[in-house]
């Protein structure tokens, strides 16, 4: 059943991946001021959402074993966060490529980049840290915590663009009283958005997988051992 | 009041047993002037340029010699199993925690307090006018460092790894916390006046310091005993 789920999740956000490359390079035409570059917003913004929102729902994991003492929540969480960094990474990186051709230089260090890749760096100690401890109950509770000091973070980051006046563009997204997209062009970013969640989706479910026969294979190799 | 009285038990061990051996004052102190040594290197120090970056400066010494504070707090307990028996005291792991707190930031403020006169000595500097502010600034930044560092002492405490970890985790969460401390103490030390822009960062340095108070001491227990 989960191949199943995982295999729809993933053609179908192939599928509405190839579509919006149709629209946003054929039938969205170029912005006035940037030209052809604006269009990696379509990834920049999604892909930022999706890690966001990823780190919000790792955090939310991490809360549930501590309380329930269940290791698939650290599974969760887990797979969660190293889906979310890899669409941190990607961010970044888009990011990077448009303040290039726009403002002219690869990095600035304003607040919100900064507090981007805090986050990043933030995220490298958690994946560190689970592979520096390795017994799985300790992992889990010091990763737990781990997450949720790391998603404060995070929140800081989110508030960070109302706090601060910043070289990064201000809200472009409706939903954000942005306003500063016409409807045919922000339209990409939202569909886009579905498909990396659900490509985001279909790879947290391949390695909470994994995370699964690991734990079977931890046991298996506990019960040898008793022998 | 028994929670205070019992952090205040483990405060007063953790400062007794430094001012017996003196090992980590003196060890992060000397790494502090070492620090501020290798930066005459790194630019020319008579120059003005050193006003713009003062703040700067002075909290890495400030951070890297604090690590140095941290990560003992927690590994100084490993030996004879001393940590076990603290975790097993009626002290709870809030107040074990809270006290290792004071302790530490008692220490790193006295380092601060020595760095600080020789870094106005070393680099030209004049004896900041509003120099309460500062101190004030200082106590606010420390805190935050204190609190954290302190926290994920106690997480790296058992680790193969507990030297490398420490500083991996620590500085990027520490970062809004010394990016606040950096532009308030640049400003104050260069004796241009606080606009009312900046009093954001005293709101970022306090309310970094009480949420992550709070949630360390909601967690640590967690941390220490699982």
């Amino acid at each position: 059943m989960r191949l199943k789920i995982i295999l729809a999740l993933s053609v179908l956000s192939g599928l509405i991946l190839a579509w919006n490359l149709h629209t946003m390079f054929l039938a969205v035409p170029d912005e006035l001021n940037q030209g052809a570059i604006f269009r990696i917003i379509y990834f920049h913004v999604p892909a930022a959402i999706t890690s966001f929102a990823g780190f919000f729902f790792a955090m939310f994991a991490s809360v549930g074993y501590l309380i329930k003492k269940d290791l698939r929540f650290d599974s969760v969480a887990a797979s969660v966060t190293e889906v979310s960094f890899a669409f941190t990474t990607i961010t970044l990186i888009t990011g990077s490529i448009w303040g290039r051709i726009i403002w002219g230089i690869w990095w600035t260090w304003d607040y919100r980049l900064t507090s981007f890749f805090i986050c990043w760096l933030l995220y490298v100690g958690y994946l560190m840290l689970r592979r520096a401890i390795d017994d799985p109950t300790t992992r889990a509770r010091l990763c737990a915590v781990l997450s949720i000091f790391a998603c404060v973070d995070v929140v800081i980051v989110w508030k960070s663009i109302e706090w601060f006046r910043t070289q990064h563009p201000g809200p472009v997204l409706s939903i954000r009283n942005g306003g500063g997209m016409a409807p045919g062009m922000e339209a990409p970013i939202w569909w886009n958005f579905l498909a990396l969640i659900m490509l985001a989706t279909a790879l947290i479910l391949i390695r909470m997988r994994q995370e699964a026969m690991q734990r079977e294979i931890d046991s298996m190799r506990r019960y040898a051992h008793a022998f | 009041m028994t929670f205070l009285r019992q952090a205040l038990a483990i405060a007063g061990k953790d400062l007794r047993s430094e001012i017996r051996s003196k090992e980590t004052v003196n060890a992060s102190l000397s790494f502090a002037l070492v620090i501020l040594m290798l930066f005459s290197f790194a630019f020319d120090p008579s120059s003005d340029q050193v006003r713009e970056i003062a703040g700067g400066l002075l909290w890495l010494v400030y951070a890297f010699a604090g690590t140095l504070i941290l990560n003992r707090s927690f590994a100084r307990e490993l030996v004879n199993d001393c940590l076990d028996a603290l975790i097993s005291s009626p002290a709870s792991g809030a107040q074990i925690f809270f006290g290792k707190c004071l302790a530490n930031y008692l220490l790193l403020m006295v380092v601060e307090c020595v760095s600080f006169p020789v870094f106005i000595i070393f680099y030209n500097a004049r004896w900041p006018a509003r120099w309460a502010l500062l101190f004030l600034v200082m106590l606010l930044g420390t805190w935050g460092i204190t609190v954290i560092g302190t926290l994920f002492s106690a997480m790296t405490v058992n680790l193969r790894l507990r030297e490398l970890m420490l500083p991996t985790l620590v500085y990027p969460m520490l970062i809004p916390a010394l990016m606040g401390a950096i532009s308030l103490s640049t400003l104050l030390i260069a004796g241009e006046p606080l606009s009312a822009d900046d009093t954001i960062w005293f709101k970022l340095l306090a309310g970094f310091d009480v949420i992550f108070t709070m949630l360390s001491l909601a967690l640590v227990e967690i941390v220490l005993v699982g």
